[in-house]
């Protein structure tokens, strides 16, 4: 462990902790556009630098290990004054359209803009500009609006181990971009978009279905047994974005079906109540080969009945059958979207209530 | 007769572009056909050599009879036939073609350490590395020495970093050595990309082995038994001499397992760096090596702790390995007393621009830039005054005439507003506008920042603009305050060294040539007469006689006038190329 004053309070962080996290400890705000706590160190954005007695200029706090007896300023007229410089620069070379970004009001640098005051710009200068090759469904890109913290990229490659986008070029060209410039093709899970500081990496389903105002709804996400934690971004009784809180159990990582694969929802195929078939449909002989070996719901006749119902008519065809064939004529197969729980129970439920082995599980083949 | 004769070749980059190839086989053919290799009583031989410095007189020869050594310049194939006939044959040199007498002021007032091999023995043998006592001081460190006394050796000669950095190479290698690690690495930063510099280019095509001994050595002081050696694509001569260099060590034994006869073992590799001047600085080449991309990255730890896939590694430039061999051969106090008290030994710098001796020198640290630009390079060129001596490349500064008795090392150029850098000297004399000059520095640095941190990437190319603005005549009042104030940012912000030095070049003329930007600025006026919006070509007509050789040469038409009677440029269609200021004889066109 050391100790270190920061601000004049006295701090103890672990051995290898950077002043950052020290600073985070005590909640004296530091800003920062490239800094993720789950991310290796970056130091690209330059915001976060800080002064530390005996050194002969200021340092960046993310890049610099808590040392014992450190004495650090955060917030001096001079920094103050490097920070809104810095900001400056990153402003010098980003599109003015925050009235239609979709990460208005959820935009890292627009919040610094607006901390700072920065209305002029002593810098304007050239821009990049970039043709928009997007055809995928998921991730929107809007390149302009980079500010080249290379949290995209250390998640994509970190985290994600999928390394599908890089830095390229040099200079003010420098971009981000997959290999060659082609089309973003990757898994789209997203996870880019979730640590992106502006709105340069979006929801493309996200587009236009509003801002704020939105109602935080925690729930599971309903996928896989991993359980992710998700919050449902609802309005207007419509859940128009996915995300995830950073303490969860996933620690606010999703795939691209609990970040994007929230469509059916709002489905109108979606089954919403449990049906009973009372009947094949009109024409179709159940005793003749079918096409298909599956019945759709537009094969069959259904009636729609309450839960109760529902579970009373399984249990008396279940003990039917099990008193007329044996147990072994019953088999169970559960689903790898029910959790470890569930399909704990599951196969309970039919080795020891039914009384056969005969259980098995999607995710086995 | 009983001649011994040698013919040296010079075949460097430079060398080699002027035909220094076929120079030599010219002479070695001319040597075959007269059948002097036959003759029992005749040593005659016929060498490649490695750049001696003075590229602007290639290609060089030396012809060396009985010892007495002949300098031939400007040599082409056709050549060869004359001097072979009159001066190997008969003994009479070719008076007309050997050089003069700047060709003597240029070497005789260097000390040659570092270079001293090159231009001397051929960098494709390693038998004439070895008889020139090339490998003495690795077999010695391998024999008689204990890595803390090669540390020792190292510290106490005041060696520091050559790269630009100066850091003290004994220092660094005493922290390789301390750390305990299953795998350590040895790099040499042979990625110079300094617009215009040649030093370590020199080195790695001239003696290539000097390099190789010297990081054997740093591998036997630090117990490393991998290295690198990180050299850039585009320098494809120096990538084959190195290669062939290793290979010849392989098989005499200096590298690979159990070298010298001993049990240890160290592989050496070449990795080509893909031309990123960034790639120069230590954590991006390393990342660079890892197959990353070469951005730098933050240094919360050091190399020397980890570095190169995280394992201590200790990366030196290519200079300051082929220092050390004469360090353990010559010993620490032979190589600190050629320098200073704060840094130890020769330095080699590429002296370029409106000098008139141009090419590549090696001095003692602590002569004055006075004996550098007016002993060793003639003084300026074309009767000029002298202006300004831009040190260190694109991050360094422009130091002006009243500091010309600066002494040369790392504090005193720092002192003034410069950097020692990895060795670039340009002069500049009257006629370089200051503005435009730090205008082209900063052009480049900005096109090389890895992009990586904003104060770099955005702000260099701000300050670009600002100079753009100036140079075309658009300056405003305050421009001159926001350069400053962008570039003192830059430097207390950004990540890497290329950031922190980029600004140098605006900072240190606007310390020393302010009236130069404020007349840009103010009066719409380059002083230099060299920032083409600002200038203009005009006739004075009473020298003007009508030849016609502006209107001849003019590629605009711009030049009206008949034969034999003033002439007068229209300044609506003039481009501003200054191809008629060029092509008149009788001064009569003035650019103002």
């Amino acid at each position: 462990m050391v100790t270190l004053k920061i601000d004049g309070k006295k701090v103890t962080v672990r051995k290898l902790s950077t002043v950052l996290d020290a600073a985070r400890k005590l909640d004296i705000p530091i800003p920062t556009l490239c800094h993720h706590p789950e991310l290796s160190p970056f130091g690209g954005c330059r915001l976060c630098l800080i002064e530390i007695k005996g050194y002969p200029k200021p340092v960046a706090s993310c890049t610099t290990f808590a040392k014992e007896g450190m004495e650090i300023i955060t917030a001096s007229p001079s920094l103050e004054k490097l920070r809104r410089t810095t900001l400056e620069l990153i402003l010098s070379d980003h599109p003015k359209d925050c009235m239609v970004c979709e990460r208005a009001g959820d935009c890292k640098l627009q919040e610094l803009a607006y901390f700072y005051g920065i209305r002029e710009n002593r810098f304007e200068g050239e821009r990049r500009i970039y043709t928009k090759k997007d055809n995928n469904p998921f991730v929107a890109r809007e390149m302009e609006k980079c500010i080249l913290c290379g949290q995209c990229v250390r998640i994509c490659d970190e985290i994600q181990g999928v390394g599908a986008i890089d830095f390229a070029y040099r200079g003010l060209k420098t971009k981000i971009c997959p290999p060659f410039e082609k089309d973003l093709d990757c898994e789209f899970c997203g996870q880019c978009v979730s640590v992106c500081p502006t709105g340069a990496l979006t929801g493309k389903m996200w587009a236009h279905k509003g801002r704020q105002n939105f109602k935080e709804v925690e729930t599971v996400c309903p996928y896989c047994g991993c359980g992710c934690n998700l919050t449902l971004h609802v309005w207007r009784n419509e859940v128009i974005r996915v995300s995830s809180k950073e303490d969860t159990i996933n620690e606010g990582w999703l795939c691209a079906k609990g970040r994007f694969g929230y469509g059916f929802i709002h489905s109108p195929d979606r089954l919403a109540k449990p049906l009973i078939r009372t009947a094949p449909k009109e024409g179709v002989d159940l005793n003749k080969p079918q096409n298909s070996s599956r019945f759709t719901i537009h094969d069959s006749q259904f009636k729609e009945v309450s839960w109760d119902e529902a579970l009373d008519y399984i249990a008396v065809k279940l003990k039917e059958t099990k008193e007329k064939y044996g147990s072994d004529a019953v088999g169970g197969l559960s689903s790898a979207r029910c959790t470890n729980e569930e399909n704990y129970l599951f196969q309970k439920f039919i080795r020891a209530v039914i009384g056969t082995n005969n259980v098995d599980h999607c995710a086995r083949y | 007769m009983n001649k011994d004769i040698a013919i040296k070749v010079c075949a460097g980059t430079g060398g080699v572009a002027s035909g220094g190839e076929e120079v030599l086989s010219a002479f070695r053919n001319s040597i075959s056909s007269a059948g002097l290799e036959a003759t029992i009583y005749e040593k005659c031989s016929a060498h490649r050599v490695g750049c001696r410095g003075f590229c602007a007189k290639d290609v060089l020869v030396d012809v060396i009879i009985n010892g007495e050594k002949t300098t031939y310049k400007h040599i082409k194939p056709d050549m060869v036939a004359r001097i072979f006939d009159e001066h190997i044959m008969k003994g009479n040199p070719v008076t007309e073609w050997i050089v003069g007498e700047a060709y003597f002021n240029f070497h005789n007032k260097q000390t040659k350490v570092v270079l001293s091999h090159c231009g001397e023995i051929d960098p494709e043998d390693i038998n004439a590395y070895i008889a020139v006592g090339g490998y003495k001081a690795a077999k010695k460190a391998f024999a008689s020495m204990s890595p803390e006394e090669i540390v020792d050796v190292v510290k106490s000669s005041n060696l520091r970093g050559r790269g630009g950095a100066g850091f003290p190479t004994g220092i660094k290698w005493e922290l390789g050595l301390r750390i305990e690690s299953d795998i350590k690495y040895v790099i040499c930063n042979g990625d110079e990309g300094d617009p215009g510099a040649f030093m370590d280019r020199s080195v790695m095509e001239g003696d290539p082995h000097a390099v190789i001994e010297g990081m054997i050595i740093c591998a036997k002081a630090t117990g490393s038994h991998h290295g690198y050696i990180y050299v850039r694509a585009e320098y494809p001569l120096a990538v084959k001499r190195l290669q062939m260099a290793i290979d010849q060590c392989k098989q005499s034994g200096f590298l690979g397992n159990n070298i010298f006869g001993t049990d240890f073992g160290f592989d050496l590799k070449i990795f080509q760096g893909a031309g990123a001047f960034v790639c120069g600085e230590a954590t991006a080449l390393m990342r660079s090596i890892e197959g990353k991309r070469g951005m730098p990255t933050p240094k919360l730890w050091r190399s020397a702790e980890k570095g190169l896939w995280d394992k201590p590694t200790v990366l030196n430039n290519v200079e300051t390995f082929a220092n050390i061999p004469r360090i353990i051969m010559n010993g620490a106090n032979w190589y600190r007393n050629l320098g200073t008290d704060r840094s130890g030994g020769t330095k080699v710098f590429s002296l370029s621009g409106k000098v008139k001796n141009t090419g590549l020198i090696e001095v003692p640290l602590g002569v004055t830039l006075r004996d550098i630009i007016f002993d060793i390079g003639g003084g300026i060129e074309g009767e000029k005054s002298f202006k300004a001596l831009q040190t260190g490349g694109p991050s360094g500064g422009c130091i002006p005439a009243e500091f010309l008795d600066t002494e040369v090392d790392y504090e005193s150029l720092a002192q003034v507003g410069s950097i020692m850098g990895s060795g670039g000297m340009v002069v500049l004399d009257e006629t370089s506008c200051m503005v435009n000059t730090a205008k082209f520095f900063l052009e480049f640095t900005q096109a090389e920042s890895c992009g990586k941190c904003t104060p770099c990437r955005i702000g260099t190319k701000r300050m670009l603009e600002i100079l753009e603005r100036i140079t075309s005549g658009n300056g405003k009042e305050g421009d001159i305050e926001l350069l400053e104030e962008l570039g003192h940012h830059i430097r207390a912000t950004s990540l890497c060294g290329l950031g922190m030095t980029a600004p140098n070049p605006v900072l240190s003329t606007l310390r020393y040539f302010r009236n130069e930007y404020e007349s840009h600025i103010r009066d719409k006026k380059c002083p230099a007469a060299v920032c083409k919006d600002l200038i203009t070509y005009s006739v004075l007509e009473e020298i003007c006689n009508g030849c016609g050789a502006c209107k001849r040469a003019c590629p605009a038409d711009a030049v009206r006038g008949k034969r034999k009677s003033p002439h007068r440029i229209d300044p609506e269609i003039c481009i501003k190329c200054g191809t008629c200021f060029d092509a008149c004889k009788f001064k009569a066109i003035i650019k103002i």
